[in-house]
């Protein structure tokens, strides 16, 4: 394994495209290590993405949303005073993942990147609509978050290509996100289910819906139909009913060691619902 | 298989390494450096037994490589003692039998202390999560939480 | 006068709570672990392990693994001795495979290099070639008419005949007539329960450094329970003296019964022996799940008769327990602890210990017993249900008492299991309120306790502070209970001692910390080896007043005249004894060796508060309460931590924790993120209640407190999830999927 430590992304993605083998880019690492010890994927370049000017920022971007650079970790964003504030649902999507000591290494955009369809932050960022930036041989692009994964550890991005930084919308006014995972235990599982929400309200009345689902299919679900089911309505019983099947229909998930499909697909349920009124209530004002 | 130069600082002290870029940064801290305080309980992030601090922020050892040390501030439990007096969470840990086979500990000393610098005042859920990452086989947690929460109010009094 | 001081009450520093004598290296990374020792000159090793539940070995090449820089050697089995015989020769078929491969992870060979890398690389580049044979790894199917047969002819003479091969042990006992109990009875309930293999999850892996020559000599430092049974087994299989190897026990990170037999120290110790360097050997963890000692996974039938007024009539149980490839599942202490705590008229038990293609499975605290409460006490509690009884008067009704006889045939002596139930009914906890959505479970528990092969040596220093030499490794705390213990018999303070674990070539024989033998056996041991250094400091005091020594008694570190006949004399401390001992006779030491067979049973009662989140099937632990009998608690807080870790335990083996082996038989859950066990944000603080009914074996009162406390957890937090859930939930882990199905059914 050869190891590299670019200072630029031109520089990273000239590593990239020009390498044999398995090339993987390391930033929080606590995917691409525990492949490594466990002899699933031992790359032969790696290339440190960490000392690249600008990949540990989190800033506001002109339009009020916000810019995270490649290596922001999640525990700098739970630490963020602000960006909270906004995107809690992402926020704590990414907390969630792993230790108190993996929150210290680990990125969004790894979560991203490792294409696990159990990635916990993954239906956070796309319910909230954020874009992947990448540049590669051929230029720079944006991706919508849902377009990243292509199935279990695969990406759409094309070699030579890295990540750069990842952007969320501006917040605006009267919106709320929400995600929530169900584990066996309290902490350290990997989700069974993830469902994530982000509503926009005026007044009691919904005026705009994404939701995303997590570890029912080999990537995350966009469940665009969530937006015809709440969009004009209240968050009322009739509402949570429609969501609730909605979330069941939109599974296609596997029977493993983690959950069964009728557990999964059930589970899913719940957590739209519950999701759901999390969301809505932050989006009505409610503090996170 | 060439090897990396390594500088680093280590509870405080200047080191320097060759590593392979494949070696752990617990492998570097337990095999090359002779710190064999920060354990490995299972490499892959789970157990939290390699804990130490990076630059101030508490991380899995097991996680990081050896060659990301360049530069950094490393903390291990070697470097929790001032001298011979001991930190206030290792002589709580001690007298609240905080540990049993005491494989755990390190780690969790580490971990503790972490939280404690953060918020001096934790709930017994916030110490609670906050070491959901360091697995203790042994004791069921109750006298490491107990250990924890007084050597924090301790702390607070004498502040 | 052989001095006694054997006494139960008046203690000055028995249960009392200082500091471990080993706390401080242990707080800050001093203390030196399995892993933590190195040498000079060491090279690092990796055993290459069977991906297949069952192949026939048909080829081992190692030339590319060989051709490798810095790889100094590599064994397989014809590394090691031949001719060996019973429980050595299937340890060591387990250490390294020999015509075939048993289970996923069975070792097959193994490779010591300069670096851990370049072991690992070279462990890779060996190759294998199999032959797959048809498996199995399902206790029920294991003995079904057309289950492959894991090794013909493993089974011994209990086995009726007619069993299948696979069934390799049996055991039946009890007594009365069960059939006309159950005729008595006004309701009869017969459940199936099953529970799936669990481990014991220690966090140390399996770690050891060891140095063997041509000459035959060797040394081996490793983490393990019991390291004379470490050199007895790794010497024969090596083929040199048993005495030849001196063995190191290093401190131990967690063992719970699964480090009480070896894996990895005789495969170190033969590429030492041929690479002529030090080795060492470390297993991952993924290594630990897959190829150390996890406990059987049963399936069991219980039937219990009551009449209406709570009397049990009769009791009948099937105990099959899947203990792996190799014989040893713990067939007969399941069946024996099952109705322990019940005083029956008419009982009968039947054990069955089943092979699998899985690992060879090793103790793991009170081996078979949690099991077999959580079918029993689970058949009771729905008997309780049924007939509208209350929980805790049932158990005291039937309770085992002094003088009954019990279910597997000996009259109890003096017992606490009554004591535990009356402290855990007057416990607040069980009067508290419960929320929406939450149940209470109660159970019982039993654990035998061991005495077993015990030496200890004390050394008096001139200064009057003394050393103590014991031979069990220290897995909880042990180092201040034995001090604790010296000081009593000694009366000089608990920091004046120093207690050190012994290799195997500084005292004699020691077997096993196991059967929560230490502070009963090792205690007891070390109780007399300090009454026989007291006994000759009377002597020298004695010779010094120039009276017969049985005119001179012991008290509080003070050798005192007994009497007015035995003359004036100024009572002499410990130090005016020890401080001229060279003078005056010599090294002033005290020795004790034994089998002691008092070992007292051990009774618990636990409560739980369970809540179930009717909408996903997710439990959660709310309150905890532990009551055991310990006998004598000699450091109380360690105590504590017993029962602590006990219960915490069975909450894991109650609700997450399990192997998972899919259908081609490899395991699919080998690492903590899917072994699922107990983080702190799952647990509640655990209360503990210590009951202490003093056991008449030792001079103290101390029943062994290690093992009993994960007896009554599967039952009880079975017992609190039914009560929540309204349905009785039979099949351990209590999984999400599971409990939801359950509730389901109730809609249904
Ligand atoms: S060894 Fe690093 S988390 Fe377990
Ligand atoms: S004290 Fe043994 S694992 Fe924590």
């Amino acid at each position: 394994m050869q190891y590299f430590k670019p200072a630029t992304f031109e520089e990273a993605s000239a590593l990239a495209a020009g390498a044999e083998g398995i090339t993987r880019f390391l930033a929080g690492g606590t995917d691409v290590l525990v492949q490594l010890r466990s002899d699933l994927v031992t790359p032969d370049v790696l290339i440190d993405i960490k000392a690249i000017p600008g990949t540990h920022d989190i800033t506001r971007t002109e339009d009020g949303g916000w810019r995270l650079g490649v290596a922001v970790t999640g525990a700098e964003m739970s630490e963020h005073p602000d960006l909270g504030r906004d995107w809690p649902g992402v926020v704590e999507a990414m907390d969630l993942i792993g230790s108190t000591q993996v929150q210290g290494r680990a990125t969004p955009i790894g979560n991203l990147c490792n294409a696990s369809p159990a990635a916990d932050s993954v239906p956070a960022m796309i319910a909230a609509g954020a874009v992947l930036s990448v540049v590669g041989p051929d230029g720079a692009r944006d991706i919508p978050v849902e377009e990243v994964p292509a199935g279990p550890g695969k990406t759409t991005l094309k070699k030579g290509e890295i990540a750069t930084a990842l952007t969320l919308p501006p917040r605006g006014a009267q919106g709320g996100d929400a995600y929530l995972r169900f584990i066996p235990r309290t902490e350290m599982d990997i989700a069974v289910v993830g469902c994530a929400i982000n509503l926009t309200v005026e007044g009691e009345v919904i005026t705009s819906a994404r939701m995303a689902l997590g570890a029912v299919a080999p990537t995350a679900v966009v469940v665009h139909a969530a937006a015809d089911a709440l969009v004009g309505r209240t968050l009322d019983d009739a509402a949570l009913k429609a969501l609730t099947d909605l979330a069941e229909a939109s599974c296609n998930p596997i029977d493993d060691k983690r959950g069964t499909v009728k557990f999964r697909t059930h589970t899913a349920g719940v957590l739209a619902r519950r999701v759901a009124q999390i969301a809505y209530d932050r989006a009505k004002g409610a503090k996170a | 298989m060439s090897k990396t130069h390594v500088t680093a600082k280590v509870n405080g002290d200047a080191v320097e390494f060759l590593c392979d870029p494949r070696e752990t940064l617990l492998d570097v801290l337990r095999d090359r450096l002779g710190l064999t305080g920060a354990k490995e309980g299972c490499g892959t992030g789970d157990c939290g037994a390699c804990s130490v601090t990076v630059d101030g922020r508490l991380v899995c050892s097991c996680l990081m490589l050896g060659v990301e040390a360049e530069g950094k501030e490393i903390g291990t439990v070697e470097g929790i003692a001032d001298g011979e007096t001991l930190h206030p969470l290792q002589k709580k840990f001690i007298e609240y039998a905080a540990l049993q086979c005491g494989i755990c500990t390190p780690g969790i000393l580490i971990a503790a202390k972490s939280l404690l610098e953060k918020n001096p005042d934790p709930t017994e859920t916030e110490v609670r999560y906050w070491l959901a990452g360091n697995l203790c086989r042994c004791t069921g947690y109750d006298k490491i939480i107990r250990a924890v929460m007084d050597t924090a109010a301790e702390m607070r009094e004498a502040s | 006068m052989a001095l006694d001081s054997s006494k139960t009450t008046d203690f000055k520093y028995v249960g009392t709570r200082p500091d471990r004598p080993d706390g401080l290296d242990k707080v800050t990374g001093r203390a030196k672990f399995g892993a933590d020792a190195t040498a000079p000159g060491m090279l690092f090793a990796a055993i290459k392990r069977s991906p297949h539940a069952h192949a026939k070995i048909l080829k081992i090449d190692a030339s590319k693994a060989l051709a490798m820089d810095g790889v100094k050697a590599v064994v397989t089995r014809a590394d090691f001795a031949e001719g060996l015989t019973g429980e050595t020769w299937n340890v060591l078929e387990n250490v390294m495979a020999g015509e075939t491969a048993l289970y996923d992870g069975h070792a097959v060979a193994a490779v010591a290099a300069t670096s851990a890398l370049i072991a690992r690389d070279a462990m890779k580049a060996i190759e294998v070639e199999y032959e797959l044979l048809p498996h199995v790894t399902d206790v029920d199917k294991a003995m079904a008419a057309d289950a492959p047969v894991i090794r013909a002819g493993a089974a011994d003479a209990s086995v009726p005949e007619g069993l299948h091969p696979n069934v390799v042990r049996y055991y039946e006992s009890g007594h009365g007539d069960v059939e006309a109990g159950f005729a008595e009875a006004d309701l009869v309930i017969e459940d199936h329960f099953t529970t799936e293999a669990t481990h014991q999850g220690y966090i140390e892996p399996h770690a050891c450094l060891g140095t063997l020559g041509a000459d035959g000599k060797g040394e081996l430092w490793c983490c393990t329970q019991g390291h004379w049974n470490v050199q007895k087994l790794c010497a024969a299989m090596l083929g040199i003296e048993t005495s030849q190897l001196r063995v190191t026990a290093s401190e131990i990170g967690g063992g719970f019964g699964g480090k009480t037999t070896i894996f990895i120290e005789p495969v170190a110790l033969a590429l030492s022996r041929k690479a002529n360097r030090p080795v060492k050997l470390v297993m991952t963890r993924a290594e630990v799940f897959r190829a150390s000692g996890p406990t059987s996974s049963t399936s069991m039938d219980v039937k219990i008769g009551m009449k209406s007024d709570g009397t049990i009539t009769a009791a009948q149980g099937t105990f099959r327990l899947q203990g792996g490839a190799f014989p040893g599942g713990p067939c007969e202490m399941t069946a024996m602890c099952a109705f322990a705590p019940y005083n029956l008229t008419n009982v009968h038990q039947v054990g069955y210990d089943v092979m699998t293609n899985r690992p060879k499975q090793a103790a793991y605290r009170a081996p078979g017993s949690p099991m077999a409460a959580f079918a029993v006490e689970s058949v009771i509690d729905e008997l309780c249900n049924q007939l509208g009884l209350d929980p805790f008067e049932v158990r005291l009704k039937n309770a085992s008492r002094e003088g009954t006889r019990a279910s597997f045939g000996p009259k109890w002596p003096r017992i606490g299991l009554v004591e535990t139930l009356e402290a855990a009914r007057a416990h607040p906890h069980y009067t508290a309120p419960l929320k929406e959505g939450q149940g209470r479970g109660i159970s019982c528990g039993f654990w035998f306790n061991h005495g077993g092969e015990t030496s200890v040596s004390l050394a008096m220093s001139e200064d009057g502070s003394a050393q103590i030499m014991v031979g069990t490794p220290d897995i909880g705390g042990s180092r201040a209970s034995m001090a604790l213990m010296a000081a009593e018999v000694l009366g000089i303070p608990y920091e004046n001692i120093r207690c050190t674990i012994a290799d195997t070539s500084s005292l004699g024989y020691n077997e096993i910390s196991h059967g929560s033998r230490v502070t009963y056996a090792s205690g007891l041991a070390t109780i007399k080896a300090a009454e026989a250094a007291v006994e000759e400091l009377c002597r020298r005091a004695a010779a010094k007043w120039d009276i017969p020594e049985e005119a001179v008694y012991w008290e509080d570190g003070y050798a005192k005249p007994s009497g007015p006949n035995a003359g004036d004399h100024a009572p002499l401390h410990i130090t005016e004894l020890t401080a001229d001992m060279g003078a005056t006779g010599g090294p002033i030491n005290g020795h004790f060796e034994a089998t002691p067979e008092g070992a007292g049973v051990s009774f618990a009662t636990h409560i739980v508060d369970a809540e179930v989140d009717p909408e996903t099937g997710a439990t959660k632990v709310v309150r905890y309460t532990v009551v055991q009998d310990a006998g004598k608690a000699i450091h109380p807080t360690y105590v504590e931590g017993q029962f602590q870790g006990g219960a915490a335990q069975g909450i894991g083996w109650a609700l997450n924790e399990e192997y998972i082996y899919g259908e081609d038989g490899r395991l699919q859950n080998a690492g903590f993120l899917d072994y699922r066990i107990p983080v702190a944000s799952d647990l509640p603080f655990i209360d503990t209640v210590i009951v202490e009914v003093p056991n008449p074996g030792h001079p103290f009162g101390v029943r062994g407190v290690g093992e009993t406390s994960i007896c009554p957890p599967l039952a009880a937090i079975a017992n609190a999830v039914s009560n929540a859930v309204g349905v009785r939930m039979r099949q351990l882990p209590m999984r999400p999927s599971r409990v939801l199905e359950a509730l389901e059914s109730k809609d249904g």
